[in-house]
């Protein structure tokens, strides 16, 4: 075998040994199974909540409250960051503001977001749209900074627009650093929503998690922390595909 | 660009007159005069080449006729017809400045586009140009996908599909290798000879400056100045075929007489720059 393909055997069967160490150690009750449910009774666990659609709407619900507050947050990054980018004016007016709040851990605005929002769905879209929005803004002011003035000489040059300058220089040229920014954001995202619902919803992956924890169904807090590993991945794979598909140049 | 000559200027007349044109820069406390007082006619379908050693403000000349840099003193003006619709000049640059995330027509179509053309109308004014640029079957594919000399084409379509009244092109091919040099510039030769269009053209090539231009400009060494003007329009007929002016005698005379004028420029500007270190 060559050397590349033992590696990529080890790495299989790393997770692998490790499962069954886990199953192992459970059943002989060196693990304390009322806190370390074995992967066995977590799968099954599994099994039953996707069989009874309970896991489908926990998972379906974090999702959208992580991708509508993802867009809502994103957007508005993306326009406010070309702004900052491209107009001394607008730096001048948000840039301080930004810097000033950023430092702030947004879990610690959630109060405040519930009053303005209340506790329904809009209160999780607005946190993740916040958490989200300052990594975005901060990124595309970069990017469009970053661009290469030769190309800002040539929109000037030829005449464009200000909004040519906005859609067909400084957007595409800031692309790859938004999407940089898109990728720290989602995982952070994650974090905030599985946060905010164990605090503050009665349904999501955070709320299964902390409820099942509270309740003592530790089979089903695994489970939830399964959907969120799941979740994450499956988010990561689809920014790496729009990357590919927005950014073919970068030869990613 | 099938247009023969330039309608827009009486002929015989000055289509770019620069007068006193003076720029100076300053860094911290420093100031230097990049260019000190340029004065110049330029024709209407005039090919006028500038050489000079470097750092002598041939570039910045051109980005001040561009408008993308302001002169300190001097003005420059542009004999145009009042009702013309064309972009007054388009400028070519030394750097790669084709846009990465466009796609090669689209990149050729962006002055078309910024002059608010509909998207078929551009796309068919553009076609020609990317055929006689020699770009045809790549009309789709993004510049990470072609070569140096490919993505110059497309810079110079770019420039030709916008149709300026001059053309401004700043060591467009310096970046190329030899053969894909010698290549582009008998293909601009061809192209422009098409369209006579007022071209301003910077260059430290001497060679290229003899095959490409009616008229050439040596600047002096900083602070950039007009130190001589050479008619070559006389010496070499239209159309021109590189090799056979390469051959020619009088060639080799003329790339003696201005290499003999730039030496000293070139020495003295290694002494100022020799006795700042110093």
């Amino acid at each position: 075998m060559s050397r590349a393909g033992v590696n990529r055997a080890i790495s299989i069967a790393t997770p692998i040994l490790l499962l069954a160490a886990w199953e192992i150690a459970a059943r002989a009750s060196v693990l304390d199974t009322r806190f370390f449910s074995s992967p066995a009774s977590i799968g099954n666990e599994l099994w039953t909540m996707a069989a009874s659609g309970d896991l489908w709407k926990h998972a379906w619900i974090s999702l959208a409250r992580v991708l509508i507050g993802f867009a809502i947050g994103t957007t508005l990054g993306v326009v406010l960051g070309l702004g900052i980018g491209l107009s001394p004016t607008i730096s001048a007016i948000f840039k301080p503001l930004i810097d000033a709040t950023f430092p702030i851990p947004k879990v610690g605005l959630l109060p405040l977001v519930i009053i303005i929002f209340g506790l329904g769905e809009a209160s999780k879209y607005a946190i993740i749209a916040i958490s989200a929005f300052y990594l975005i803004v901060i990124n595309t002011a970069a990017g469009v900074r970053q661009i290469e003035r030769i190309y800002l000489d040539v929109g000037r040059n030829y005449h464009a627009s200000r909004l040519m300058m906005f859609t067909d220089v400084a957007l595409p040229g800031a692309l790859p650093s938004i999407i940089t920014g898109m990728k720290i954001s989602m995982g952070v995202s994650l974090i905030i929503i599985v946060t905010a619902e164990s605090l503050a919803a009665k349904s999501g992956v955070g709320f299964l998690i902390w409820t099942s924890w509270q309740v003592f169904e530790v089979e089903k807090m695994y489970v939830g922390l399964f959907i969120s590993a799941v979740m994450g991945f499956l988010l990561a794979v689809l920014l790496d595909w729009v990357e590919r598909r927005l950014i073919p140049w970068k030869g990613a | 660009m099938t247009a023969a000559g330039d309608s827009s200027a009486a002929p015989g007349s000055a289509k770019l007159r620069l007068r006193d044109v003076r720029r100076r820069f300053t860094v911290g406390k420093r100031s230097f005069d990049a260019l000190e007082g340029v004065s110049l006619d330029i024709a209407a379908g005039e090919f006028l080449a500038m050489v000079g050693p470097s750092g002598c403000g041939k570039t910045t000349l051109l980005r001040i006729v561009a408008g993308l840099e302001t002169p300190t003193g001097g003005t420059v003006e542009v004999a145009r017809d009042p009702a013309s619709t064309r972009p007054e000049n388009s400028m070519v640059f030394q750097q790669e400045s084709i846009f990465p995330w466009m796609n090669v027509r689209d990149n050729a179509a962006f002055g078309l586009k910024a002059r608010g053309m509909g998207k078929h109308e551009r796309y068919a004014n553009v076609q020609p140009i990317l055929e006689l640029a020699g770009l045809k079957g790549f009309e789709a594919a993004l510049p990470h996908q072609l070569s140096g000399g490919m993505k110059q084409r497309v810079a110079l379509a770019r420039a030709f599909a916008n149709d300026p009244e001059i053309l401004l092109m700043d060591e467009p091919f310096a970046a190329l290798d030899e053969q894909n040099k010698l290549i582009l510039q008998s293909e601009l030769l061809r192209i422009w000879e098409a369209s006579r269009k007022t071209v301003l053209y910077v260059t430290h090539s001497i060679d290229e400056a003899i095959l490409l231009s009616d008229r050439i400009l040596v600047m002096s060494a900083r602070p950039g100045r007009v130190k001589d003007l050479i008619d070559v329009a006389s010496l070499f007929p239209r159309p021109r075929d590189i090799s056979t002016v390469k051959s020619s005698p009088r060639y080799g005379e003329l790339f003696a007489r201005i290499w003999g004028e730039l030496r000293n420029e070139v020495l003295a500007s290694a002494r100022e720059s020799g006795g700042k270190a110093a």
